[in-house]
């Protein structure tokens, strides 16, 4: 109780409060306008919260991360165009229904799927800390090594059809993350003698170079769009109550985003299409998905809105981040030398509750927000697409140069961004060097700790959560290759009407 | 029927350009493999797992070995066309590289708010805005920018040289919030 209320105390200081409002209203808008996304506005925002105190700024970064997907349904559903890539789905169902006439009534449907979907994952974090707290302890150097092994490897398996990809760039984010001056015996790697790389090549600039710059590089140089002027008419708190009659799919969607939200590397993508594939399945007009169908639409928002909350249970528990985002919000901890992981749980309880309530309090905001200021943002989305590149790369400017006044940290950036527009447009993933250079860090550290103490390999892994961890790796390995294995030789089988294979659909490479 | 084999198996999506992406990851790979002897040390009397160039091993050999599959896959699907376009258009973003560096350069010179206001304003007529509001928009845009980080969250962006030439009145309001 006396956690409890000290959490609530926390929560309730001025600049929390208006750092949650900032953060929820701001993360609508950006989810809302396409090709912005949270991604990037968490990049350019995450040196300026290293000023404040890590609730608030944990809180503004939150804020923006749990309600881009509220905002990214809007355009979805008008106009056909997901603001976030992880409302993609959201189109499928909400645009049909827009077509209908029945636009507000999607838009209800997907506020309060989201919402719903948001507040589950929240009750499953706060009934799960309990058993966080009581399991976390007992992850030490070696659990943690392979927990974040494991994360890699399921980051690099998750992208099916892009594998080898994955593959060499979560490579080359644990490499970049090993340039410069090593800090056990101070030896210089892969510095070529020049005293700007002694230093390493900090997180954030590759975060903003990715992520921000790539994207202002990209809506500056293709052509420019802007969503044609959009209006809805009608009841939109409707779909309050209508929730209640696809409650089930609202539920298992909700579980199924917790559930993916936890593992690292699936995320939004994996959640929605499992939950689509269960709603469509299980439904008795599944005729109906993808031409309007209420169930589909509310299965994807649930799903999507789940994560948030779920992905900051490894966060939170292990210190381990499962996404680009977490592992941005990972570095806000780490500047204010706030460690998450088990000694979070022990010592900072209040912290983490504090953490919870703000999660629940963003969801209400953006609730009350979109059930009043759908038309609002409807006209703010209609900004140009360069005249959004123009705004992106000058507050990236700010994001990079207010780090340590680097003009070399603006050129390193500034080269990342050329290298994240070309995996942009080839269709390749980023999110991977990202969790490469985090997770990396992390293996190298608590490898060194781990292997202090052990003497033969198999001490390795002689304890409970090791050994379940280990046995975890192995197993995904293990059914990762039978699956290839079945579908190779599916392929091979001779069927005399086999069509060649279509250059557009994903190959299973790797 | 080997390399019809090998191609059902590398086979995969591609958009144009992706060759050309996965032969200089590839090359950049074995460049950082052939330097390894160079840019790390062995250090004595330490066991494997803490000599410091353990993790840089790791990462190369693996960027090489899916670099080269990567490759290998790139080169034995079907040949798309528009490869040198694509790089044309990766080319052209080195103009807002330029344009980028050079604002990062004039900062420190000319003071955040005024780079900033002009940056915007070129930014928006390069990319093809002409008009009154789109231009005072973008100088607006600007200026709140400033005024809400430096002015307002106080990001450490230090203060132009010009504006030691301003007379007393305002030179430490600008010093401080511009």
């Amino acid at each position: 109780m006396e956690t409890l209320l000290s959490g609530i105390s926390i929560l309730l200081q001025w600049q929390v409060i208006v750092a949650l409002l900032i953060g929820s209203i701001g993360g609508v808008i950006i989810g809302a306008l396409p090709g912005v996304g949270a991604a990037v506005a968490i990049a350019i925002l995450l040196p300026a919260t290293f000023a404040f105190e890590p609730i608030v700024g944990l809180t503004l970064l939150l804020g923006i991360y749990g309600s881009s997907m509220y905002g990214g349904a809007i355009p979805a559903i008008l106009i056909n165009t997901p603001g976030t890539a992880v409302n993609a789905l959201t189109t499928y169902d909400g645009y049909p229904m827009t077509k209908r006439g029945q636009g507000h009534r999607a838009l209800s449907l997907a506020y309060s799927a989201s919402f719903f979907g948001g507040v589950f994952a929240i009750i499953c974090l706060m009934v799960l800390s309990p058993v966080l707290a009581l399991v976390a302890p007992h992850f030490g150097s070696r659990e943690i090594f392979l927990a974040a092994l494991l994360g890699i490897i399921l980051v690099v398996l998750a992208h099916r059809g892009q594998i080898f990809a994955a593959g060499m760039l979560a490579a080359f984010g644990i490499f970049l993350n090993s340039v410069g001056l090593e800090p056990v015996k101070y030896t210089r790697r892969f510095t070529f003698d020049q005293s700007w790389l002694a230093s390493g090549i900090d997180l954030i600039v590759v975060v903003l170079g990715l992520f921000a710059i790539s994207q202002a590089f990209l809506l500056l140089l293709e052509k420019n769009h802007a969503p044609g002027d959009t209006h809805v008419s009608g009841n939109i708190f409707a779909g309050l109550k209508e929730l209640l009659g696809v409650k089930r799919v609202a539920t298992v969607s909700s579980s199924i985003g917790v559930v993916m939200g936890m593992v690292p590397g699936t995320g939004e993508f994996t959640s929605q299409f499992l939950s689509y594939t269960y709603a469509q399945k299980t439904s008795k007009n599944p005729e109906k998905f993808g031409d309007g169908s209420p169930e589909g639409l509310v299965a994807s928002e649930a799903a999507n809105n789940a994560v948030p909350g779920a992905a900051m249970i490894p966060l939170l528990a292990l210190g381990i981040p499962g996404e680009a985002l977490t592992a941005m919000m990972l570095s806000v901890f780490y500047v204010h030398n706030v460690i998450p992981g088990p000694q979070l749980f022990e010592n900072q309880m209040d912290f983490v509750l504090a953490l919870y309530m703000a999660l629940i309090l963003l969801n209400v905001i953006v609730l009350v927000f979109l059930l009043f200021s759908t038309n609002l943002l409807l006209k703010i989305i209609q900004i140009p697409t360069r005249f959004l590149g123009v705004m992106i790369l000058i507050l990236a400017f700010v994001g990079v140069y207010s780090l340590r006044n680097s003009i070399t940290d603006c050129a390193i950036a500034a080269g990342f961004g050329v290298f994240g527009l070309i995996l942009k447009r080839l269709d390749l993933p980023i999110v991977p060097i990202i969790l490469g250079m985090v997770l990396g860090g992390i293996m190298e550290t608590k490898l060194r700790s781990a292997m202090a103490r052990v003497k033969t390999p198999l001490d390795f892994i002689d304890r409970p959560i090791a050994a379940i961890l280990f046995g975890l790796i192995v197993l995904i390995l293990i059914l990762h290759c039978r699956t290839l294995y079945f579908e190779f030789k599916n392929k091979l089988r001779p069927e005399p009407t086999m069509q060649p294979v279509d250059s557009d659909s994903p190959n299973q490479q790797g | 029927m080997i390399a019809k084999t090998l191609q059902d198996m590398f086979k995969r999506y591609r958009r144009p350009g992706d060759v050309v992406f996965a032969v200089l990851f590839l090359a950049f790979a074995v460049f950082l493999l052939s330097q390894l002897g160079d840019q790390t040390k062995v250090v004595k009397r330490t066991k494997w797992f803490a000599q410091p160039g353990l993790w840089p091993t790791i990462a190369i050999w693996c960027m090489v070995v899916f670099g080269f599959l990567h490759w290998l896959s790139s080169a034995l699907s079907d040949r798309i066309s528009g490869r040198w376009t694509e790089v044309g258009f990766w080319v052209r973003s080195f103009e807002y590289v330029a344009y980028f560096l050079i604002y990062v350069l004039v900062v420190p010179q000319l003071g955040y708010l005024p780079s900033t206001m002009l940056f915007a304003v070129f930014l928006t007529l390069r990319v093809g805005f002409r008009g009154v509001n789109a231009v005072g928009i973008a100088a607006l845009f600007g200026f709140v920018v400033t005024i809400v980080f430096r002015g307002f969250l106080q990001v450490k962006i230090p203060a132009g040289a010009v504006y030691e030439y301003l007379p007393d009145s305002v030179r430490a309001f600008a010093l401080t919030y511009l």
